[in-house]
């Protein structure tokens, strides 16, 4: 079972339509016992840091996800989903992360518009796995104001201002910054990627 | 490079695509399903759909309608139209939409925008402001009146925006005035559109959608001034509306209006002009552009 973390805020529902339409079976799970089944995870975040974190914690589902993860289960974060390995936030100072990046998630300061909607462009540093079949300079979707470090296993990286992490693998844990759901046919390319992984 | 963003939109009425000249005169440009696929296809980096019935009709079948279009788009859609209630807005983001737009009811209710925001994310809160001009508007009015006729011959216009972007267009703008107008322009308020905007971004509003009420339906070109000095004015995006009708105006919009992105409607729904073409013609002018 491919299992979409529903923790109440987030796009679970258009990332549900994105997997569907690629043909997999996924669904929405909101409570541990049911993700400990998963064979697959998806986070699919969206909104404030702080509040996903809280909000996964309240729901029992934090525990569980950093077993799950920690077993070596795929994992796909999406924005927020990307945001959450790193060890904190500047979004919410006191909150901690899932600690598996190392590194600090910052707030855009170089451009006049924050948050960053719209496309931009991926540079692809490695052409395996996530962005497999996936064209250098492609253009995906992004909407968010904060944005993670580059670090080792960022495997592409966006400018907007400063450079960003824009996908991220490492092992079992691949996450982007930007909404593949959203990213029109590169996107869902990229959705599938780690549904046939 | 991070792009400019052209966005069609769909005005619906009863299930069907239609377009307003000054919200007045409809035309009937097709099946919302349809076009949006098309569109899809040669690259919209959007879509929004408003549905100009909406505060007078039962919404069932925008429902339908919103539904039908979301399941075989995988690009951001907009919804907005007749929108006053959380419970509005979370029927449609429902029903499929990843963003609703608030117009009337904003400029009513401006907690509403806070509550959206707080409830499904800024990044949901689409605030349509719809602007007329005051200070100097009967010059203004008159030159717009004058460019129906030139766009319609081709590129008249074309060397206005190869001029240096900065600079200009705030000092031209001096002295003038936009007001906020409701109910489809029907209706004047006190609120300066500037002010206006402002607000709405401390509110909580993640987008605005910034239509000119004197451009609007005349096909002469973008109100860059009104553009640029709302986009100046606030640091979350400007989608420019209103008055487009070649793609020398979306240039002239993204380098002298400041705008983020650029909406129309009639301009692709009766082919005139391709996504693709536009797009082309924006890069080779320097636009950021996703291709």
């Amino acid at each position: 079972m491919i299992a979409l973390v529903d923790y109440g805020a987030g796009n679970v529902g258009s990332v549900l339509k994105a997997v569907q339409y690629l043909g997999f079976p996924a669904q929405p799970v909101s409570s541990p016992e049911l993700l400990a089944g998963a064979e697959k995870i998806v986070l699919p975040g969206q909104g404030h840091f702080g509040a996903m974190m809280k909000a996964l914690a309240d729901r029992r589902l934090l525990t569980t996800l950093r077993k799950k993860i920690a077993a070596g289960t795929p994992y796909f974060g999406i924005c927020l989903g990307l945001q959450a390995l790193y060890e904190s936030s500047e979004e919410a100072p006191a909150v901690t992360g899932l600690g598996m990046l190392r590194g600090k998630v910052t707030r855009f300061q170089a451009l006049p518009k924050v948050p960053q909607v719209g496309w931009n462009q991926l540079q692809i540093r490695r052409a395996d796995g996530l962005f497999r079949s996936i064209a250098d300079g492609s253009f995906v979707y992004y909407c968010h104001s904060y944005y993670g470090p580059v670090t080792p296993e960022s495997v592409a990286v966006t400018e907007y201002g400063e450079t960003y992490a824009a996908g991220v693998q490492k092992g079992n844990i691949w996450a982007v910054q930007f909404h593949p759901e959203k990213s029109g046919e590169v996107g869902l390319r990229i959705l599938r990627n780690f549904l046939e992984k | 490079m991070f792009a400019k963003r052209i966005i069609p939109c769909l005005d619906c009425k009863d299930g069907r695509v239609v377009k307003g000249v000054r919200f007045v005169h409809l035309r009937d440009a097709g099946d919302p399903g349809e076009l949006a696929e098309v569109y899809n296809r040669e690259g919209a980096d959007e879509l929004v759909m408003l549905d100009i019935s909406a505060s007078r009709e039962g919404r069932a079948t925008l429902m339908d309608t919103v539904n039908r279009v979301a399941r075989k788009l995988f690009i951001p859609l907009t919804v907005g139209g007749g929108v006053r209630t959380l419970e509005d807005a979370r029927r449609l983001l429902r029903a499929g939409s990843d963003k609703v737009a608030i117009n009337t009811a904003a400029v009513e209710t401006p907690e509403l925008i806070t509550e959206l925001a707080e409830r499904f994310g800024n990044q949901a809160v689409v605030v349509a402001i719809d602007a007329r001009r005051i200070g100097s508007a009967k010059q203004k009015t008159g030159n717009a009146k004058m460019e129906i006729g030139k766009s319609k011959e081709g590129n008249l216009r074309v060397s206005n925006f190869q001029s240096p972007v900065s600079g200009a267009v705030s000092e031209e703008a001096a002295g003038t005035t936009w007001t906020v107008v409701t109910y489809g322009g029907t209706r004047p308020t006190a609120l300066d559109a500037v002010e206006w905007a402002r607000r709405v971004e401390k509110l909580g509003g993640g987008e605005i959608l910034l239509t000119s009420m004197d451009a609007d339906g005349t096909q002469a070109g973008f109100d860059c001034e009104l553009t640029a000095t709302i986009s100046r004015a606030v640091r979350i995006p400007v989608i420019a509306s209103g008055g487009a009708g070649g793609p020398e105006h979306f240039a002239e919009v993204f380098l002298r209006g400041a705008a983020d992105a650029a909406l129309a409607a009639s301009i692709f729904h009766f082919e005139t002009h391709t996504i693709r073409s536009l797009k082309e013609y924006l890069r080779e002018r320097g636009v950021p552009v996703r291709i």
